[in-house]
């Protein structure tokens, strides 16, 4: 029974089970019916040192391609300053739970205290919550909360130009909820009003759900739209990639109700997907129907600030069936990580990295077109991502012998279109050497 | 830990003009975005240097307390030691540097170690086949719930809209189910504390589409009757879901496919050991029995001969709604990296260990206080068990003073005031990772603190005094809501 | 001890009814409140809403409780008592007086279906 993991001496667990007053460990079960114990061996790879663990992980790790990332799709091979990761591991963060001991935790409430004002600052709406598990459960708990605010509307529209597997998720969550979902067209790959004012006129939405930048990379106009939601009493929602918000007119800016996004692009590893962050900013009027856990500012009886996990009465440990989401938990540690990165990137650093993505990806952009092997597929603006047309030949095999130079040459989103993205960690001769390969 | 509080907030540190960061020089040229899309003015964050920013989360951690800092006895939460291994596995290049949208070639160490998971987690379990997809035990409660809807609704048996749930289960559960349309009812407990059979007869109908345990139940007690509940609502055409919040004094007792549940998750950040980073991320993988597998979620890890693929399934519970989609990818993957490295370092001699130990732990700190404070129900436990305060009910001393005088001793809390059953529960949970010796000392000062509420009360009510802040004003902050920075400097004016 | 006042009706779920001519100014009961403990916020309808008896129409929450409002009769919401947004501790203080809406009836006979104070106090007592 020795192991590194289980302090206990053969001797302590004879004075323990003296104690408890069972003859054997197996006695401690004695109330499991016979039937259902289970007497045999896992059958599982036998137990492994540190050393083996290390060689088989990395032997594993080798069957894996490293990249030169130039796909996006939501996620962004963003920099990550040295910093971030290096106190997030700290272990009285890495290791601690949900603060419900106020007195012990306040390492952790006042990070996400901070974490809740860098997102409001981002969005321009005046509250977020501790965080969600990702952009797209994000975006479905806003269409459910759009409809808990809406007197027995029950439809949710959603701009075609949302990326498909967000609305999956929408469509995942929302279905046995007695929630319609509607698509509203795109022309030329940004959402069209008309359409939209159209589906509003005919009355019973809830809420709009739009994009930015959309699932093309292309920057939409929203000016006006959330006038004509408001007109038909519907919230109007934005889904946007966090950390282009340090350039782009803020959520807030456009009248939205409520912002909702991934926080990946906030100097997270993309780590295959996940974990992420997701986050949810509101007014002041939809606080209470926010899902998700809240900290809020107090005092302590030492007349202190002090913080502390508040406005719970909506939550599923209290409210159970009546609760507004089933949700416990936060993405706590990457909401962390975030906020270690906003606080050392800070208001000049976000928006240079942001600038020199942008820049990046239309300097590769105007290459691309120039070469005569791609055209436009929008006439569009764009930020750090775009969409183009091949006509050089077959997309699969441009794709495929860009993987064989080490390059993920973006994310195919039809036969001939391309869709590429560029971050400020991209150096110029990855983009010439990515250029020089689709122009061979 | 810190005993005095270090307060400060990023944004009091911020001096205009001050960078913590600095990018290469841009090789592209500029290109501005257009005025009409660009905002109006610039989002309020924090200008900080490095040192600055490095030593205020250093010094913030401080005002933390974690596993690795002491006992950490919180019910139900499973508040196991998080090897460091895990950490270094999940940290490496040639998995956190990969983008989920490279193709399959690309990424087979990855899907390999995804695949590898999913087949361990079957065996620990009894279920045959499991996604990895759900972020967190609550998302695989609806995953498992819209599993079964959607296995009731392909045998045109759309009636089924009730789910029976113990009134000692987790908030969570009836949370889940109302998102997932479902109606919840409680099954009531018998004074034994478990599911009253003759009432759940009485429950079961056409109209059930499940039944939700735990078991052990949040009471930390095995409901011995599970055989005959499974084959009662299985009868009846009801699925059984396994709440697999306490699946950790199981680990080489006995699983839940044996015990005849259909669908459960497996909160990895318990009973594999994955941190709990201050709330999250942990992850909730779901397992299905054979004939459910098709319901499963997307995408999904398959192996074919030598090689793995992502598949989409393609079942879908209605014609607009074509797969089932928890998220945008593999869900928390590197979270999933720690808990496989996690079963491969235990391996099969040491998994088997792990509910001895922790049903040990517990059973031991039960007998050796339940003379002090008030056990409701007496017996075995396994993974830990509830008091109902002190047992001296003339004292004055809550638990909730119980809770923050174990603060002043270095202890976490254990979790207070659930389950509901009781009005001054406390619900301890010690682990297997916890040494005779630890557990002797937070023994001594429980005894300590049932001392002192006879004689010394007022002590307790002041507590905690050697944290870095005393007990907070939860009305204040609940009443005049102040969520961000700028709610609270515009307070001030 | 809770407060029990003669003249008024009480339901089930603890709101009670103050009736002035075809109007009802309805909140929650002292027992209730005092089972609640701090209010820390009242959500309130908004006029004009109509309301059926026996339909939610607000909640109440403490810090570690919520409660969902359920009105006794049907009607239209006149007047909601605003002071309560700000200080929803009155409520505490004097739940009687702190009333947090008004309706006006539709169907005056759905207060038969209501306890007087004796019965409400014995189904507290139970």
């Amino acid at each position: 029974m020795q192991y590194k993991f289980f302090p206990h001496t053969e001797e302590d667990i004879k004075l323990m089970l003296d104690k408890i007053g069972v003859p054997s460990l197996d006695a401690l079960f004695a109330e499991v019916p016979e039937e259902i114990r289970f007497r045999r061996d896992y059958d599982l790879p036998s137990a492994k040192s540190e050393i083996e663990i290390r060689n088989l992980f990395g032997n594993l790790g080798k069957q894996n391609k490293q990249l030169t990332v130039f796909a996006g799709g939501g996620v962004y091979d963003h920099y990550t300053p040295s910093i971030v990761p290096y106190i997030v591991s700290r272990s009285e963060f890495l290791t601690s739970y949900t603060p419900y001991q106020a007195e012990i935790s306040q390492g952790t409430l006042h990070y996400i205290f901070e974490f809740q004002s860098m997102m409001a600052e981002l969005t321009g709406l005046p509250i977020a919550n501790a965080s969600m598990y990702d952009g797209s459960t994000a975006t479905a708990e806003a269409a459910i909360m759009a409809v808990a605010s809406g007197k027995k509307a029950n439809k949710v529209l959603v701009s075609e130009t949302v990326d498909d597997k967000i609305l999956a998720v929408i469509r995942t969550y929302t279905h046995f909820q007695n929630v319609q979902i509607e698509v509203v067209p795109a022309e030329d790959g940004a959402t069209s009003r008309t359409a939209m004012q159209e589906k509003l006129q005919q009355g019973g939405v809830a809420g709009m759900i739009v994009q930015q930048p959309n699932k093309y990379g292309i920057i939409e106009n929203y000016d006006g739209f959330a006038d004509d939601c408001h007109q038909q009493k519907a919230l109007f929602v934005m889904n946007s990639v966090a950390a282009d918000l340090a350039l782009l007119k803020s959520p807030g800016e456009l009248g939205a109700d409520i912002a909702v996004g991934d926080g990946q692009s906030l100097g997270l590893p993309m780590q295959f997907g996940g974990p992420s962050v997701g986050y949810l900013c509101c007014t002041e009027k939809l606080m209470r129907k926010m899902p998700g856990r809240i900290v809020g500012q107090t005092k302590d009886n030492r007349g202190q600030r002090a913080f502390v996990l508040t406005l719970q009465a909506r939550e599923q440990h209290i409210r159970r069936e009546k609760a507004t989401s089933n949700i416990c938990s936060n993405q706590s540690l990457m909401a962390l990580w975030v906020t270690i990165y906003l606080s050392v990137m800070g208001k000049e650093g976000l928006k240079e990295a942001a600038q020199m993505s942008v820049d990046g990806a239309h300097y590769l952009y105007e290459k691309l077109i120039h070469s005569g092997k791609f055209k436009p597929a929008f006439n569009q603006p764009f930020f750090n991502e775009f969409c183009v047309k091949y006509v050089g030949g077959n997309l699969d095999q441009l794709q495929q012998r860009l993987l064989d130079n080490g390059i993920l040459g973006g994310i195919k989103m039809a036969d001939d279109m391309l869709m590429l993205a560029v971050t400020e960690k991209r150096t110029k001769e990855e983009v010439d050497l990515l250029v020089s390969l689709v122009t061979q | 830990m810190n005993n005095k509080l270090y307060g400060n907030l990023i944004f009091e540190l911020s001096r205009p003009g001050c960078r913590g960061f600095h990018l290469p020089n841009n090789p592209f040229g500029k290109h501005p975005i257009a005025n009409e899309l660009k905002r109006g003015s610039d989002a309020q964050l924090p200008e900080c240097d490095e040192v600055t920013v490095v030593r205020h989360y250093t010094n913030h951690s401080g005002n933390n307390f974690g596993v690795d800092n002491g006992f950490y006895p919180l019910g139900s939460c499973t508040m196991k030691y998080n090897p460091v291994i895990n950490e270094e596995v999940a940290a490496m290049p040639a998995f956190a540097n990969l983008h989920p949208a490279q193709p399959a070639d690309t990424c087979q160490g990855a899907l390999a170690a995804l695949y590898g998971l999913q087949k361990a987690l079957s065996e620990i379990s009894g279920l045959h086949e499991f996604t990895l997809n759900p972020f967190a035990g609550a998302q695989g409660e609806l995953t498992g719930l819209m599993i079964i809807r959607a296995y009731h609704q392909a045998n045109n048996d759309t009636k089924r809209t009730k789910v029976i749930v113990p009134d000692s289960a987790h908030g969570t559960n009836p949370a889940s189910a109302a998102v997932c349309g479902l109606d919840v009812v409680e099954v009531k407990s018998t004074p034994e504390g478990t599911v009253d059979t003759e009432h759940l007869k009485q429950l079961l109908g056409d109209d059930v589409a499940a039944m939700m345990m735990t078991n052990p139940n949040t009471l930390g007690l095995f409901e011995k009757d599970i055989p005959a509940i499974t084959k009662m609502v299985h009868d009846c055409g009801g699925l059984m879901y396994y709440d697999g919040a306490n699946l950790n004094p199981l680990l080489g007792e006995c699983r839940p496919g044996d015990m005849g549940f259909d669908v459960m998750h497996i909160n990895l950040h318990k009973t594999f050991s994955t941190p709990h980073g201050g709330g999250g991320p942990g992850a909730g993988p779901v397992g299905v029995r054979k004939g459910l597998e098709q319901f499963l979620p997307s995408p999904h890890v398959v192996r074919k001969g030598e090689r793995y693929e992502i598949v989409e399934n393609p079942f879908g519970f209605a014609p607009d709604a074509p797969t089932m989609n928890l998220g945008t990818f593999f869900g928390n993957f590197a979270v999933l990296m720690r808990a496989y490295t996690y079963i491969l370092t235990l391996g099969k001699e040491n998994l088997k260990n792990v509910g001895k130990l922790a049903t040990l732990n517990a059973n031991y700190i039960k007998e050796a206080l339940k003379d002090v404070y008030d056990l409701p129900i007496e017996g075995l436990c396994k993974h830990e068990f509830v008091f109902d305060g002190l047992k001296n009910k003339d004292t004055g001393i809550r638990t909730m003073d119980v809770a923050k005088a174990l603060l002043d001793y270095g202890y976490h809390a254990p979790t207070i005031y659930f389950p509901l059953l009781f009005h001054e529960a406390m619900m301890i949970e010690p682990t297997e990772a916890e040494s005779k010796a630890t557990i002797d000392g937070f023994i001594e000062v429980m005894r300590l603190i049932a001392n002192d509420a006879e004689h010394n009360p007022q002590r307790l009510k002041d507590a905690p005094l050697n944290t870095p802040v005393g007990r907070v004003d939860d009305v204040l902050a609940a009443k005049h809501p102040i969520t961000t920075y700028k709610q609270s400097i515009d307070e001030q004016v | 001890m809770a407060k029990f006042i003669e003249g008024l009706y009480y339901s089930e779920s603890h709101e009670y009814v103050r009736v002035e001519g075809e109007y009802a100014y309805i909140g929650i009961t002292d027992y209730a409140q005092n089972a609640l403990g701090n209010v820390v916020y009242v959500d309130l309808p908004e006029v004009d809403d109509e309301i059926e008896a026996g339909e939610d129409f607000g909640a109440v929450e403490s810090v570690k409780a919520a409660s969902d409002l359920t009105s006794p009769v049907s009607g239209v919401v006149v007047e909601t008592n605003e002071a309560l947004e700000d200080e929803p501790e009155l409520i505490n203080k004097d739940a009687f007086a702190n009333w947090i809406m008004k309706v006006k009836m539709a169907d005056t006979t759905e207060l038969d279906n209501l306890m007087d104070a004796k019965a409400y106090e014995a189904f507290c007592n139970k």
